[in-house]
């Protein structure tokens, strides 16, 4: 049973590091997509929202398998010199992509939901553009996109099981070999790992908010 | 001479007309208030003034200097146009205070910030900082807030709020304080306490424009009124004399149904 508990805690690693690369990455990625679909040259904010429709209309497992086998296929089949990824980066490249995308949207809903007087405000008071994003509606943006980004967050927690699809070697496929082997659970108790990462992570997002909570 | 002289401004939003030809003068030390029913364009006016929306056409002076001319490009540079912004202060109806900074930091923090552009302010830097504290607590003061100068906006009662925020545009130094209808957000008891300040900056002559549907205030404290009517000036003049006695048929109608109420 150690040995077992044992290699499920090291399965349990490849989750982390998957989410820990996507949070790096997709954090200041979605920013980008984010001013990007804002953007005034329509054709940019044209494609950067086209984009985040295809990402987001589409499942992120199939994701995962486009960007680890199309590459090679293409290579293959016309000859093309696509560069390759390996299972994690694979993985990693399409998690990144896909929750920058979904990121994109919670600053997008943060930003549009300061009002146009704390603008207004800043402005009449000589403030620059500059300032007033810093200065003024900053801090207003961090504390709406929050909770939301929490909530999004706690489901990459759980998503990052989904590498497996590429024979990621992460806790779900570790455990459903001892089930193959016809011991089920170590199956079972994968899921007590989620539960107590997102239960740390509940309580982080919970004192961030309470940290906040001195303006509304 | 004046220290404000606004000449035919004019303002479209897409094919609506929302101010015609608007031209009056205000001298220092003196309180003008603008009337009208909703939609008359007095907010857009004052929106003007603040460069929160460009008028289409006429000028803006002040004191003898032209800040802004619909004809000429070069008084519209971006570049310049914070500098003239400070010429007006600027209260909202809303208030629009940071929720994030306590009522001292609402009122001193665009003072600070200018504060770094002083070529002196490295040097100084300490003192600077000490006197716009020292500033910011006595404007608060003035303004009935001692004690409140480190509540954040959402612990403060409406009419607290907007005294904050006038001691934010009063930290500026504004030649001319614009109100946006200062206190049709507050309930009449808190209107009071918003409009004993007002009353008290004019006894202080301090210039100021007033959007405000508080006729027997506009009365007693503005020196001029102007009633405007879908985009114009109907009436003009002596606020005693319009609001009591006013001339054009309009006028009396829009202030009889207040009289009603």
């Amino acid at each position: 049973m150690d040995v077992i508990f044992s290699r499920l805690c090291e399965a349990f690693l490849i989750n982390c590091e998957l989410f820990f690369v996507t949070l790096v990455f997709a954090i200041p990625l979605g920013l980008v997509l984010c001013f990007g679909a804002r953007s005034k040259f329509k054709p940019l904010a044209w494609l950067v929202k086209t984009f985040v429709w295809v990402i987001r209309g589409t499942p992120l497992m199939l994701q995962v398998i486009i960007f680890f086998f199309v590459p090679g296929i293409m290579n293959v089949k016309y000859g093309w010199n696509l560069p390759m990824f390996g299972r994690f980066s694979g993985a990693a490249v399409a998690f990144v992509i896909n929750y920058a995308c979904y990121f994109s949207e919670i600053y997008r809903g943060g930003i549009d939901s300061i009002p146009r007087g704390q603008y207004e405000a800043g402005e009449v008071l000589g403030m620059t553009k500059t300032q007033i994003f810093f200065k003024v509606t900053l801090m207003q943006l961090v504390k709406r996109i929050i909770p939301p980004m929490g909530n999004e967050i706690i489901t990459l927690v759980k998503d990052t099981s989904l590498a497996r699809i590429i024979s990621n070697k992460e806790i779900i496929m570790m455990a459903g070999e001892y089930t193959s082997k016809g011991l089920i659970w170590p199956l079972f108790s994968t899921g007590l790992f989620f539960l107590v990462f997102v239960g740390v992570l509940t309580l982080l997002f919970g004192w961030i908010e309470r940290k906040m909570d001195y303006f509304r | 001479m004046a220290i404000l002289e606004v000449r035919n401004i004019e303002k479209h939003f897409g094919a609506t007309r929302v101010l015609e030809d608007i031209s009056f003068e205000l001298e220092r030390g003196q309180a003008l208030a603008i009337i009208g029913s909703s939609g008359s364009g007095k907010t857009t006016l004052l929106r003007c003034l603040n460069f929160l929306e460009t008028p289409d056409q006429g000028s803006i002076a002040v004191e003898g200097k032209v800040i802004f001319d619909a004809a000429d490009p070069a008084t519209q540079k971006e570049s310049e146009l914070r500098k003239k912004r400070l010429h007006f202060g600027m209260v909202f109806q809303s208030f629009n205070l940071f929720p994030q900074y306590t009522a001292l930091e609402n009122v001193t923090l665009a003072v600070k910030l200018l504060a770094k552009e002083r070529p002196d302010y490295k040097e100084k830097k300490n003192r600077i900082l000490m006197e716009i504290e020292d500033e910011g607590k006595a404007l608060l003061e003035r303004m009935g807030l001692a004690d409140r100068a480190d509540h954040y906006p959402h612990q403060l009662s409406g009419g607290q709020q907007q005294r904050v925020a006038i001691a934010r545009a009063l930290a500026l130094h504004p030649d001319i304080l614009c109100f946006d209808e200062p206190t049709s957000a507050l309930d009449p008891e808190l209107t009071g306490e918003v409009l004993k300040v007002i009353r008290s900056l004019a006894d202080q002559k301090t210039t100021m424009i007033i959007v405000t549907h508080e006729m027997a205030f506009a009365r007693d404290v503005a020196d001029q009124v102007i009633f405007m009517d879908g985009g114009v000036i109907v009436e003009q003049g002596d606020a005693k004399q319009v609001i009591d006695n006013p001339q054009q048929e309009r006028t009396r109608q829009f202030l009889s149904r207040y009289a009603e109420n």
